[in-house]
Formats: structure tokens, sequence, C-alpha cells
């Protein structure tokens, strides 16, 4: 068998597709920021924001992508997705603390605890930034079962950045008005996410998938299909 | 000559120094006024003579002061006009100048109503040839935590409620911006309560601060800044200052605004600048003056206490937010 180029194998274009929008959107981002006139600041904050949820998502849908549907490549790109809605949260954090507030203590920790919108996206920044670390090889050798343990936090995360994000616009979620189509949007997505993973539901989607496989394949061959173990 | 020291603590009232290139310049700018009022009549006919106008600044800005009464910078026209928050457009404060160019501000009227002895329908040109139209030099703070100093022209609102004359059980008084979802097409949304509704007590009404205003650095106000008249009420967060005004109603009970019907818990019908009370989700303790990088301290009364703080005596406002 002829050995492919493993940049032209599905996982490998999901990779190049992750890594050009990733740095392309910083690059846009850093872009804007000098070009933008009147508030910089305020629109490097929302946007980065904005990424860094978009690929927390993307991370989150690769798991299922795999159960549900069979397509191993998406669990190729799950950390990479994940790293990037680091990176984004980081930039976010990083233009609020030192560009906006200038490291300004006294009105920084005005900002974080009088209320608690900033602290529910700090509480996932520190989630992610503990998943960032130890996202390496090394980590998920050494940490063993624990390893799992702790990267099942991005599901609390995830929902937490959501309430961030709902918290952050004009209008209000629970009332249905104003700005709220996107953070319910958002909200939606997550949730099906996190329902998708639930060990019930997930075992009846292996299973319907593994018979639907199992029906396509015998009229020709009669081999077992493939039993997918569980991701988290 | 006056002495200025004696203002030192307050803001100067801005009639007081009006200077004279300034003050010759009204009629100049009512004059602009009727032409561009003129062109968007022609244009809205068909013809191509009158082109909108563009969001980049004219050659011929005028202002009487570059700076406000504190000395802090007034911001530039291209500042002023390009980041507006005008939902009836867009969610995004960039893009409203251009959406906004062909909202058609001739003829307007302005229907003053309710509980006065004189319900008058006025026609911009009324307004603007009735009623002395003098510079104001104003900070302005959104509710979002940023600012900005902007020249207006325009006239106090307690001019106009002085010609209809308020009846005795005229409380407050309720302003309506134009409803037109033909022009304004997030209007068609229906998660906002349209039309955009705001309203004041009858003392915040009458004191000398509250301005309509008609122009902007000498110029007539664009769209995006609320042409052709709009409330400015620069003690309050910005959300309370609405554009394009074509109704103004003297009733006798606080009345429902925009923003208390989207968000009844998270914004006030006072809405008055404080730093010491936090919106329901963050701190109003600093503000970003656009153009600038880091943050200041946000002042109580947006720096009018001198003029309006009387006004909220004995009042919790804390709880009247």
């Amino acid at each position: 068998m002829k050995r492919k180029n493993k940049w032209l194998e599905p996982a490998g274009l999901l990779r190049i597709a992750a890594h050009t929008l990733a740095w392309g959107l910083l690059a846009w981002l850093v872009w804007s920021f000098f070009d933008d006139p009147i508030n910089p600041i305020q629109a490097t904050i929302q946007r980065s924001g904005y990424y860094a949820l978009v690929f927390l998502v993307l991370s989150l849908t690769a798991t299922p992508l795999n159960t549900w549907f069979g397509f191993r490549p998406a669990l190729k790109v799950r950390r990479t997705l994940g790293l990037f809605a680091f990176m984004f949260a980081g930039v976010h954090f990083l233009t609020f603390s030192v560009i906006d507030y200038g490291l300004d203590w006294n009105l920084l920790r005005g900002a974080i605890f009088e209320k608690p919108y900033i602290l529910l996206g700090l509480t996932a920044l520190t989630i992610l930034l503990a998943l960032a670390i130890t996202s390496f090889k090394w980590w998920m050798k050494s940490m063993g079962k624990n390893w799992q343990r702790l990267h099942r936090l991005v599901y609390l995360a995830a929902p937490l950045v959501v309430i961030h994000y709902s918290w952050s616009i004009k209008g209000d979620v629970l009332r249905l008005q104003g700005d709220i189509l996107e953070p319910l949007a958002f909200g939606l997505v997550v949730v099906l996410l996190l329902i998708s993973r639930l060990p019930p539901i997930r075992r009846t989607a292996v299973g319907l998938r593994n018979r639907l496989a199992l029906k396509m394949i015998q009229p020709k061959t009669r081999s077992t299909p493939p039993i997918e173990k569980p991701h988290p | 000559m006056t002495d200025y020291s004696k203002y030192k603590s307050f803001p100067v009232h801005p009639s007081e120094i009006t200077p004279e290139h300034v003050y010759l310049n009204r009629r100049a700018f009512m004059k602009t006024a009727a032409v561009v009022g003129a062109g968007v009549f022609l244009a809205a006919c068909g013809t191509e003579a009158a082109s909108p106008a563009s969001p980049t600044a004219p050659a011929d800005l005028t202002t009487g002061s570059q700076t406000d009464e504190l000395g802090d910078p007034l911001n530039t026209y291209e500042q002023i006009t390009n980041y507006n928050n005008y939902y009836e457009y867009s969610l995004g404060k960039e893009d409203v100048a251009q959406s906004s160019q062909d909202l058609k501000t001739s003829p307007w009227d302005v229907q003053v109503y309710g509980l006065v002895n004189k319900p008058q329908t006025f026609a911009l040109e009324d307004l603007l040839s009735q009623f002395t139209q003098e510079e104001r030099i104003y900070r302005l703070r959104c509710v979002e935590g940023w600012s900005m100093v902007i020249p207006w022209m325009g006239f106090p609102l307690s001019a106009l409620l002085e010609a209809v004359e308020p009846t005795s059980d005229a409380r407050y008084v309720r302003f309506e911006t134009l409803l037109d979802p033909e022009q304004m097409p997030k209007q068609s949304s229906s998660l906002w309560p349209w039309p955009y509704q705001e309203g004041l007590r009858l003392d915040e009404a009458m004191n000398n601060l509250t301005l309509l205003a008609t122009g902007l650095y000498g110029k007539p106000l664009p769209p995006q800044n609320g042409a052709p008249i709009r409330l400015v009420v620069p003690w309050k967060y910005g959300f309370k200052s609405l554009k394009a005004i074509v109704k103004i109603e003297l009733v006798p009970d606080e009345p429902e605004t925009f923003w208390t019907t989207v968000a009844p818990n998270e914004y006030g019908f006072y809405a008055n600048v404080n730093p010491d009370v936090a919106h329901p989700r963050w701190s109003q303790a600093s503000e970003r003056r656009i153009g600038e990088l880091g943050r200041r301290e946000t002042m109580m009364f947006n720096g009018y206490g001198d003029e309006v703080a009387t006004l909220y005596e004995n009042m919790d406002l804390s709880v009247h937010y």
C-alpha cells in the first residue's frame, strides 16, 4: 500500500484549517488594534473573548463527532482547538488587565470582585490555564487517571464562559429582551454538546451507529464493525 | 471683564463664554441646517444634486473652545461621528455612521403635547429660528464605560417647555424617537421594545444643562449622532440622551423607558453617572476617554454635581439608580 502524505489526510487538513483560522484571526486582531481609530481596546476585548468561546465550542465538538459519527480525525485537532481557545482567552484577559486597566490594582479589584461577571470569566480562564499546562503527553502519562478527571473541568468552563458572555451583552437573556440571540445560540450548542456526552446517551449513539455500520457492511463482508472506545 | 476664577469649581456656562466667531457662526449654522435639510429633501426626490452627509469631517468645523471646562480636550469630529450606539440601525458602534446616512430628516416635526396649556407641533426650522442656538461643551459618559467630550449646538429644553406651558399636573417628560422600520431596519426586531423612549423628571428637564441638541462642531447633527434633534443630559449615562426625537409628552407619572423595559433590574429611570453605584453586572468606578489608553476615575454626576446634586437631595441614589 502506498504511503499517503499525512498532511493530506483528514486529520492533517483539519489541523491546517485550525491553525490558519486561529493565527489568521490573531493577526487580524492585532492589525485592527492599530488600525481602529476609535476604541480599539473595547473592540479587542470583545473580539478576543468571542474567538475564545468559538474555539472552546469547536474543541467540544471533536469528541461527539467521533462517538456519534465515527469521525476519528476530529480527535486529532481536539487539543489544538482547546489550546487556541486558551490563547484567545489569554489575549482577552491581558488586554483587559494590562492595556485597559493598566494593571491598576485598585480599579481591577473593584472590577473583578464587585460583581460576579468578571469573576466567572476569570474562573473559566484559570481552568483553561490548568488544562493548557497539562495538555502535553508527559502530563497525560504521569497524571494517569487524574488527567482525565482534571480535563473534565472543561465541562464547567464552557458554561461559565457562556454565562460570562451573556452577562456582557445589553439585554436580559432570562427575559428574552435585547441583544440575546448569540448568547442563547452558544448556550444551546454547549448544552447539546454536554448532553451528547452523558453515558446513556453516548452509548445509545454508539450502539445505533454500530448497528448502522453493520447493516451497510453486511451485504459485502461479514467482518464486525470497529467498536469505539469512549472518549472524554 | 468677568472674573472667571470664581467659576473654578463650576462648569462655566457656555452661553457666557461663547466667543464672537461662534456667535456669528450661528447664522451660518442655521443656513447650513436649512441647506442640508433641502439637500436631503431633494435627494428624496431623486435628484443627484445633493450627496448625503459623509462620515468624514467637513472642512469648516467650528467650536468656541478646544477643551471642556475641566481642561480636557474635545474629542475629534471623526471620533464623535464614527462611534455611535444607535440600536435602531446596528448593534455595532462603528457601522452606524454608514447605515444611518439615508435618514430623511426634512421635513421633521416635533410634537409637544400632554399636560400643557399650549400643545404645539414644531417644524424643525421653527425650533432652529425660535430658540437661540448656542454651543455647549459636555462630557458624555456611556454606561459601557467610555466617554467623550463633545461640542454640541442646541438650546435648553427648558426654553421649549416654557413655550408650551406645562400644567401643574405635569411631573415628568416622556420622549420618543422616530418609529420607522423602513428607515431604521433594526426596529423590525421584536426583541426590543420600539420605539426608543426616555423620560426625565420635570425639574431635571427644566435644569439649564439639559439640552436639545441640533448640531455638532458648529455643523448640523449627522444622522448617526441623532439628527435632526436629540436630547443631551450630560450628568446621566448616554442612553438617556435619545436621538431623532419626534414626540415630547408631559405626563403625571414616571414613564417607562426603553432600557427599563429591556432590563428593569439593570437600568434605572434616573441613570445618573455614579462611580459608587455599580451596574448590576460591572463596576462603574472608572471609564476610558475615547482617544486615551488608560482609564480615568468616573466623576459623580459626570462632574456636573454643582448644577444638579440639589435635584437629588434626600434621595438614596443606590436605590434610585
